[in-house]
Order: structure tokens, then C-alpha cells, then sequence
């Protein structure tokens, strides 16, 4: 057997997490129990990286699988990546030590716990990307509630009790309904293997209950429209690097889903639901960028944002064509980085002037230079302008919609522009424009772990926008075996309804 | 005469008895002796039990009493829970002046007729052993005799039980008039044309154990007699007998009256969605911890039960499963609640454990996960006691019973939710003490560490299980 790679990566952050508890630190500041966190975190994004340079690129099969027996004559324990999986270990294995790094300023009671609530949420958010067995994945999606309601309740803001709360029972019931189809499955298929269940298929009269199944948990984590109103909450009151995880990490499990289990799964019942599926995203991404023009709060402005960017997502992902999984699954990596810089940036000027509303700023451009240049690429990237990594991505997705439905794609272009209105809106509000508040005088430009941390972001949001090349190269097999699978499934069916 | 080595358990825990109490007459302040003498002797009735427990099924006394794996794996469940429970209750009993004599030697009698119930083979025989239990179990709710909810608990736990009592025999008797015989055995063997005179014998009979078991609409008792009783013998009634009253349940309805599934499956199944629905729905405005987890025990018997009604040896061992991890999330639950202690005072309110957290980071980080294990979240015990259990409903594509079951989850999920954003989002209250016997801590060590760790070998538990079968 070789050496359980996988495994390692998902227990690593558990292991640093029992350290911490573990050990007394000396300083009431908790200095080395951060260190300790971001030395392992660091680790794991090294860990990673590796792992994506053995990884061989062009081959469709899942690597570096383990299968363990685990509830003996049921369900194995079986993980294993592909081109798909990989980017989005890499993003959480990036975006955890970032959050590590910035607990500094927002945190200040209960760093350890803290600590130990991120590493364990980031061995479930690996597990959730490394899992090929359904009920495997079920669990760590599942388990991620915990520590995220708890980091939410602890170190929230005000109606911090209202909004974990709502976070946890709609991702719940959301989900309870997805445990159901796993089970179905088992007793249908005889496997909750991915792998297998890809070569077996499921009989086309069970599909579309199942898919809706699914589809129920996969909605309310995305969030889409109806069911995204517990984010704008969530992430008001979640601390900034709640946010963050939450808005980088959290919210493509459900992307991940749709591409791995209700494309791959369920192929006749993802065509008989495109249009559900599309209407959906649309109203998502022009319904909720014109709520993010209206909002006061900045945090609020960008978790609708973020409702708007998995709209594309899931319509990229519903065209069904190369271009449009591709961009979705860029679009994904694209709204981690800069959704989760854009959640620091507005964590910077709140731990300095203790607000979020909007109108309280003005003309930071002339107190805090180097903040409003990262805050431009931040805004930029978000709106997708050529040469950041939000542009392929959209670009793509819409390429996708257009080969589909040219009206869908037309009025999908219709975000793009509402994209920019509201980022460049809250741009102009916050960083342009006169001092008409007198206490911001006062405020300082960024910190060394600021600059540290917000440049971490900066370069590859401008780098892949430039040069997407490792990216596309990485998902492009996997996608292309997705959708193969995925054609012949459906041609099989038609030939034999007939 | 051969035959008695086989109840070698049984005759040793009735010397017992019958020792300890000539001891305690005879013998002045013996309290703490009897109950330490009382501890060690479920010990070694535990290993007793083990010892037989390789054994295939023998049938004893004129097939009236039977040992199989069923009844080895309860009775061992059983006695070890009743050990657990005895060790974190012996500093309660003390502290509020309750270290009597007969308080060791009640529980031993009340286990001894659980373990009776549980080899039952015949009617009567079942039905002695009931009532030994019950009758143990009436005065150990009234044990606190002068406190007034106590009493008031022994007393509506003994009409109502009583009434209980009288139906089940109602049924057992119409049971045996059209059945002809009292033997398990045999009345399934007589019993295989449809007759309403056994249909009625089995609703009557239903309604005598749900109400043992405290499932809804049977289950008025349960939050009066939880609150009221010693919390020692709340965490008692907890457990035991529902252990006991759920391994009655499987012999009951696989055993004699397994040719009329048809009869009894839709009354399980609504019994069982019913109470999984009102215990999440109820427990929501309640304010004292027993009256909760009270509450919490009626929708997790719903559970428990809808394995039973999946009539497949898949479904019986989940809720086997089921109930054994239940058992360890009760003890863990009780294990937080005995240390909630101030000045020899015992708080039981969910006010109480208000920013437990800052104060107590290890008792508060124990009772988050008996929380959410008990709300079923993953990768916790609690999960997969529920995963198995819709494991077996959905093969047998009861969808409705696994739908329902999982949104009540999601209601329960609430006032678990609420008690851990009190411990740990609240603003602190004063310290509680930090000392604890040693039972008491070792019992909240292991039972936390079970729940937390369950995942990593999951199938300990089903291989055991699985050699039960009963069709």
C-alpha cells in the first residue's frame, strides 16, 4: 500500500487541532497555538501542492484512491481525487492559513478554540472534496455545520444566536433529505461507491426523485434562489474569517456536488431539470445583484454578490457543454479568492473604524493608498474585468449558455453589467470621493499581515486571470470523461425508451 | 436439575439481595457498604452473563424461559449500564441524603425482573418479572420521600403504571383464551388463522409496553416522573427499562405474534412517527434539563421502534444499535448533569448551564458532543445509531416513516441547538464546583470518547448484533 496521502491531508489539520488543545500556552496571548495552527496549516498547502504535481493530469481516473473497510459489509472508506478535486483541496488548503494569519485582528477572546474550530473545519472541507463513497461524503459535509455554527455563535456579531442558527437548521433540513437518496441508493444499487455507481448507473425511474433529493442539499448550500436567505445573515454576523471560509470554501461544496454526484449520477433527471435549473440561476443572478445594489451594509453587498456568482455556477454547470463546466469550476476558484479577499478587505476597515455601513466611509483613497489599490483588484475581480480570474470564468459560462439558449445567455450577460454596477458603486462610495467623517483621519493603511495576506490574494487572482492555463489543464480530462459518461448515459436511455 | 447453571445470573443476584438485606437489617450505617457490595455484584453478574453468553439458545423450565443471543447481548447491556449508573450516582445519593439501604438493593431487584422480562419465554413468567421491576421502580421515584415532586412522581408513575399493567394482562389473557396456551412458542404456532380475539390481545399488549417505554400516546408520565425522581434515578429510568421493555417489544412481536405483522406494522409505525414527532416538537419550550431529556428519550424511542417496524432482522438490530448508543449518549448526559454542583446543591435547569463554557471548558466541550450526538449530526455516535435505523426502514422502501423521522431530527435539532448556544454563547454565571468522584468522571470519559470515536470503527457494535435474528 502506498503512503495514504490523502488520508494525511484530511487528518493533518485534526492532529495540529489535538495539539492545541492539548498543550498549555505560555502567554495568556496564545502566541504558539497560532503559530502551531499556521505551521500546520502551512504544511498541508505544501502537502498539496505536491500532491498536484504528482498528480498526472491527463488521465480521467480517480488517483491516489484508498479503500479501507470501514461499516463492515456496507460502506467503505474510500477517497481518492481527480482534476476537479484537486484545485479545490489547493483553494482550502490556500485559504486556511490566510484565515489563520488574519485572526489576528478580529478575534480576541477564545483564540484557541478558534484555532481548533478552523483546523477541524478544514479536515472536513478536505474530506468533503477527497470523498468517492456517498455516505463518506454526506459525513463530512455534514460535520463542517458543526464548527462553522459554533464559529458563527461564538465570535459573531449581534444577532449572532439568530443567524447560526438559521444557518444550521436550513443546511440541515436541506440535507436530512439528501441522507434519504444516499440510502435509497444503497438499496437500489447495492454500492454508495462513486466510482462504481458511475460504471452501474441508476435506473432512470429513480432518478429524478433522487436528483431532487440532492438537489434539495445542494440548493440551500449554494445558496440559490429561494433558499439563500440564511447567507446574507450569516455572514453579517460571522466573524471576518467566518466569512471568509464560508463564502471561499463552504459554498463550492454544493458547486462540487452538483458536478461529481447530480451531473454524474444522475444524467436523465439533470436534463429534465435543466430549465428548473436555469430559471433559477437566472433569477439568482439578476434578482439578488439588484438586492446587492441596494444594501448599506458592505458585508451584506457581497454575500448577495456571492448569490449572484454561484448563479452563474450553477447555470454554467447546467449547460452541460465543455465551456461551461470548465468556467463553473473556474468561476468557483475565482469567487474563493475574491470573495475571500473582498471579506477581509471590509475586515480591515471594520477592525479600525468598528462599522460596516457603507455611508460611513468615504475618500479612503487619500488615508490608506496601498488598501484602495488591493481593494480595486478585489472589485475588479469581482466584476469580472478581463485579465482577473472572474473574466474567464463568466466568460466561459456564458460561451456555455450561448451554444444552449442564446435568451438564457442574454439575460445571464444582463449580471455581468450588474456586476459592475454594484461593485463599482460600493468602490466609489468607500474609497472615492470626499472625507465627510472626521474620525476616519485617523485610521492607519495596511499592517505587515494585512499586505501579507491580501497580496497572497492578489497574485493569483491576477496571475490565472492572465494565465489560466494550469487550471483549465487540470479540470479539462476530468470534465470531458464527466460529460462523456454523462452523453452516453443519455444516449443509452433514449435508445431504449425507444 | 442440570438446567440451573444456565441461570446461574439470576440465582446469584437474588442471594445477593437477599444478602444485603439481612446485612442492612442486621448491620448499623451499612448504606455505604451495601452500595459499594451491591456494585461489585453487578460485576460479577456482568461477567456471569459473559461467561453463558457463548452459548447457543437454550430453552429452559418447559421452553418458559429462554436463553439466546438476544437475550445475552440485553442483559449485558443492561448490567453494564446499571453499573455505570450505580457509579455516578453514589455521590448524588449522598449529597441529598438519600444513601439509604434499600436504595442499592431496590435496583438490584429492579434488574433482576428486567432480566427476567428479558429470558421471558411465556406470559407469565414475562409478567412476573414486570411487575418486579415496576414494583422496585414506584418506590425508587418516591424515594425522596420528602420532597413533593418526588412523591408526586412515585405516584403518578404507579397509577398510571398500574393501569398500564392492567391492560397488558387484559391482553395477555384474551391472548391466551384464543390462543389456547402461554408459551411464546406455542401461541405463535396456534395462532396462524386471523382472529380478532389475538389482534385485540396484541393492541392490548402494545399498549402495555409503549407505555413502559414511554412512547407516544402512552408517554403522559415520563416528563413528571423524570423531573420529579432523584436525578440518580431518572438516569436510572432512562436506561433500564427501557432496555429491558424494548427487547420485550422484539420477543413480543417476532416471537409470538410474528405471523400477524400485518396486525401490528401500521400501530408500530404510527406509535413510532408519533413519537418522534412529539418528543422534537414538546421538548422545545422546556426549561429543566430532566424534563427535557425526557422528552429528548420519548422521540428517540420513536427511533428505536421504527427499526422494529421494518419486520426484518435488519431492522431489530438497528434498533438493538440503536438503544446501546442511546444508552451511552443518556449516561454521558447525566454523567454533565451530576456535576452541575454548588454548595451541595444540584442545579438542573437549562438557565443554569449559561456560559458553562468559560468556567468549564472539558464539561461544557463533553456536553456539546452528547448534544450533537444526541441531535444525530455526524461523524458523532448519534449518527449512525439513526443511520442504521433508516438504513432498515428505507430497504423496506417505508419512505414516508424515513421522511418524517428525518425532518423530526431537524426539529430536535432546535432545543439541542438552544441548550449549546446557552453553554457556550451565554454570558457566564457563577463557578460551579470542580470536584468530582472519580466514577463519575471515568463514566463521562468513556462515554464521551465512545461518542466522539465511534466513527473510527463503526461496525463494533453491528457485528455483535448481527448474530441476533429472529425471523
Amino acid at each position: 500500500m502506498n503512503f495514504p496521502i490523502l488520508s494525511s491531508l484530511i487528518l493533518l489539520p485534526t492532529i495540529g487541532a489535538l495539539f492545541i488543545l492539548f498543550t498549555k500556552s505560555s502567554s495568556g496571548k496564545y502566541q504558539s497555538s497560532k503559530y502551531v495552527a499556521l505551521f500546520i496549516s502551512l504544511a498541508n498547502f505544501l502537502l498539496s501542492l505536491y500532491l498536484w504535481h504528482v498528480f498526472d493530469k491527463n488521465s480521467v481516473d480517480f488517483q491516489f484512491v484508498e479503500n479501507r473497510e470501514w461499516l463492515s459489509g456496507f460502506i467503505n472508506y474510500k477517497v481518492g481525487i481527480d482534476g476537479i478535486s484537486i484545485l479545490f483541496i489547493i483553494l482550502t488548503t490556500f485559504i486556511t492559513p490566510i484565515c489563520i494569519i488574519s485572526v489576528n485582528a478580529t478575534i480576541t477572546n477564545r483564540l484557541k478554540d478558534f484555532l481548533i474550530a478552523i483546523l477541524i473545519m478544514e479536515t472536513f472541507m478536505i474530506g468533503v472534496f477527497c470523498s468517492l463513497d456517498l455516505v463518506v461524503f454526506y459525513l463530512f459535509f455534514e460535520a463542517g455545520l458543526i464548527p462553522m455554527f459554533l464559529i458563527i455563535g461564538i465570535w459573531g456579531g449581534e444577532r449572532r444566536v439568530y443567524s447560526a442558527f438559521k444557518f444550521f437548521l436550513y443546511t440541515l433540513l436541506g440535507s436530512v433529505l439528501m441522507l434519504v437518496a444516499i440510502i435509497s441508493i444503497y438499496w437500489i444499487t447495492g454500492t454508495t461507491d462513486v466510482e462504481k455507481l458511475y460504471e452501474l448507473g441508476i435506473q432512470v425511474e429513480y432518478q429524478n426523485l433522487l436528483w431532487l433529493a440532492f438537489f434539495s442539499s445542494f440548493a440551500v448550500k449554494t445558496p440559490m434562489w429561494p433558499v439563500h436567505t440564511w447567507l446574507p445573515d450569516a455572514h453579517v454576523e460571522a466573524p471576518t474569517v467566518g466569512s471568509v471560509l464560508l463564502a471561499a470554501i463552504l459554498l463550492k461544496m454544493a458547486g462540487y456536488g452538483f458536478i461529481r454526484f447530480s451531473l454524474g449520477l444522475f444524467p436523465i433527471a439533470s436534463e429534465n431539470f435543466t430549465v428548473f435549473v436555469y430559471v433559477l440561476s437566472l433569477i439568482a443572478i439578476i434578482y439578488t445583484s439588484l438586492v446587492a445594489l441596494m444594501q448599506e451594509d458592505m458585508k451584506k453587498l457581497i454575500a448577495y454578490s456571492s448569490v449572484a456568482h454561484m448563479g452563474f455556477v450553477t447555470l454554467g454547470i447546467f449547460t452541460m457543454t465543455q465551456q461551461g463546466i470548465e468556467g463553473s469550476i473556474f468561476q468557483m476558484i475565482s469567487h474563493g479568492l475574491v470573495s475571500a479577499a473582498l471579506f477581509l478587505s471590509v475586515g480591515v476597515v471594520y477592525e479600525r473604524h468598528h462599522t460596516r455601513l457603507i455611508n460611513k466611509y468615504g475618500g479612503l483613497v487619500s488615508i490608506m493608498p496601498r488598501y484602495a489599490i488591493v481593494f480595486m483588484v478585489f472589485t475588479l475581480g469581482a466584476l469580472g474585468l478581463p485579465g482577473t480570474t472572474g473574466f474567464v470564468g463568466e466568460f466561459l459560462i456564458l460561451m456555455g449558455a450561448f451554444e444552449k439558449n442564446i435568451l438564457v445567455a442574454m439575460i445571464a450577460s444582463l449580471g455581468v453589467i450588474l456586476g459592475a454596477a454594484y461593485m463599482l458603486w460600493l468602490f466609489k462610495r468607500v474609497v472615492f470621493g470626499e472625507i465627510n467623517n472626521q474620525e476616519l483621519k485617523s485610521m492607519k493603511d495596511l499592517k505587515t499581515f494585512e499586505i501579507i495576506t491580501l497580496s497572497a490574494l492578489v497574485i493569483p487572482i491576477l496571475f490565472f486571470g492572465f494565465y489560466p492555463e494550469p487550471l483549465m489543464n487540470s479540470i479539462e480530462a476530468s470534465v470531458e470523461n464527466t460529460l462523456n459518461m454523462y452523453n452516453f448515459d443519455l444516449i443509452n436511455s433514449l435508445a431504449s425508451k425507444d | 436439575m442440570e438446567n440451573f447453571q444456565y441461570i446461574l445470573p439470576e440465582i446469584f443476584i437474588s442471594i445477593s439481595i437477599m444478602l444485603f438485606l439481612l446485612v442492612g437489617v442486621f448491620k448499623k450505617n451499612s448504606a455505604s457498604l451495601i452500595y459499594n457490595l451491591s456494585n461489585i455484584s453487578l460485576v460479577i453478574l456482568l461477567a456471569l452473563i459473559i461467561n453463558l453468553s457463548s452459548l447457543d439458545t437454550i430453552y429452559l423450565f418447559n421452553n418458559s424461559y429462554l436463553i439466546d443471543n438476544l437475550s445475552n447481548y440485553m442483559k449485558i447491556i443492561l448490567v453494564g449500564s446499571g453499573i455505570f449508573v450505580m457509579l455516578t450516582g453514589s455521590k448524588y445519593i449522598q449529597v441529598i441524603n438519600l444513601n439509604k439501604i434499600e436504595y442499592p438493593i431496590l435496583i438490584l431487584s429492579s434488574i433482576l425482573g428486567m432480566m427476567i422480562m428479558i429470558s421471558s419465554n411465556d406470559l407469565i413468567v414475562f409478567y412476573m418479572g414486570l411487575e418486579l421491576q415496576s414494583l422496585a421502580l414506584y418506590v425508587l421515584a418516591s424515594f425522596n420521600r420528602d420532597n413533593l415532586l418526588s412523591t408526586e412522581s412515585g405516584l403518578k408513575y404507579f397509577v398510571l403504571s398500574a393501569l398500564s399493567s392492567g391492560l397488558l394482562l387484559y391482553g395477555c389473557s384474551l391472548t391466551y383464551g384464543f390462543s389456547e396456551s402461554t408459551n411464546f412458542d406455542q401461541i405463535l404456532i396456534n395462532s396462524t388463522e386471523f382472529n380478532y380475539g389475538t389482534t385485540f390481545g396484541i393492541v392490548f399488549i402494545l399498549v402495555g409496553l409503549a407505555f413502559k417505554i414511554s412512547a407516544v400516546p402512552f408517554h403522559m408520565w415520563a416528563p413528571d416522573v423524570y423531573q420529579g425522581s432523584p436525578t440518580s434515578v431518572t438516569l436510572f429510568f432512562a436506561i433500564l427499562p427501557k432496555i429491558a421493555a424494548l427487547s420485550v417489544f422484539i420477543k413480543f412481536l417476532y416471537t409470538p405474534f410474528a405471523n400477524m405483522n400485518d396486525q401490528w406494522q401500521t400501530i408500530i409505525v404510527f406509535i413510532s412517527i408519533a413519537s418522534m414527532i412529539f418528543g422534537a416538537v414538546a421538548a422545545i419550550g422546556q426549561k429543566n434539563l430532566k424534563r427535557l431529556i425526557a422528552y429528548s428519550s420519548i422521540s428517540h424511542m420513536g427511533y428505536a421502534l421504527a427499526g422494529l417496524a421494518t419486520v426484518s432482522n435488519q431492522g431489530i438490530q438497528s434498533s438493538i444499535t440503536y438503544i446501546s448508543i442511546y444508552l451511552v449518549m443518556n449516561l454521558a448526559f447525566f454523567s454533565c448533569l451530576f456535576m452541575l454542583k454548588r454548595n451541595d446543591k444540584y442545579y438542573e435547569n437549562i438557565e443554569d448551564l449559561s456560559g458553562l463554557s468559560k468556567k468549564h471548558p472539558i464539561l461544557s466541550f463533553s456536553l456539546l458532543i452528547v448534544l450533537f450526538s444526541l441531535a444525530g449530526i455526524p461523524p458523532l455516535a448519534g449518527f449512525f445509531a439513526k443511520f442504521y435505523v433508516f438504513l432498515a426502514v428505507i430497504e423496506q422502501s417505508m419512505y414516508f416513516l424515513a421522511i418524517v423521522g428525518l425532518l423530526a431530527t431537524v426539529v430536535a435539532a432546535f432545543y439541542y441547538l438552544r441548550i449549546i448556544k446557552i453553554i457556550y454563547f451565554d454570558p457566564e454565571k457563577e463557578e460551579y464546583e470542580t470536584s468530582h468522584n472519580i466514577g463519575l468522571k471515568i463514566t463521562l470519559a468513556i462515554s464521551t470518547i465512545f461518542i466522539l470515536a465511534y466513527f473510527i470503527y463503526p461496525s463494533g457494535i453491528t457485528e455483535i448484533v448481527s448474530k441476533i435474528t429472529m425471523i
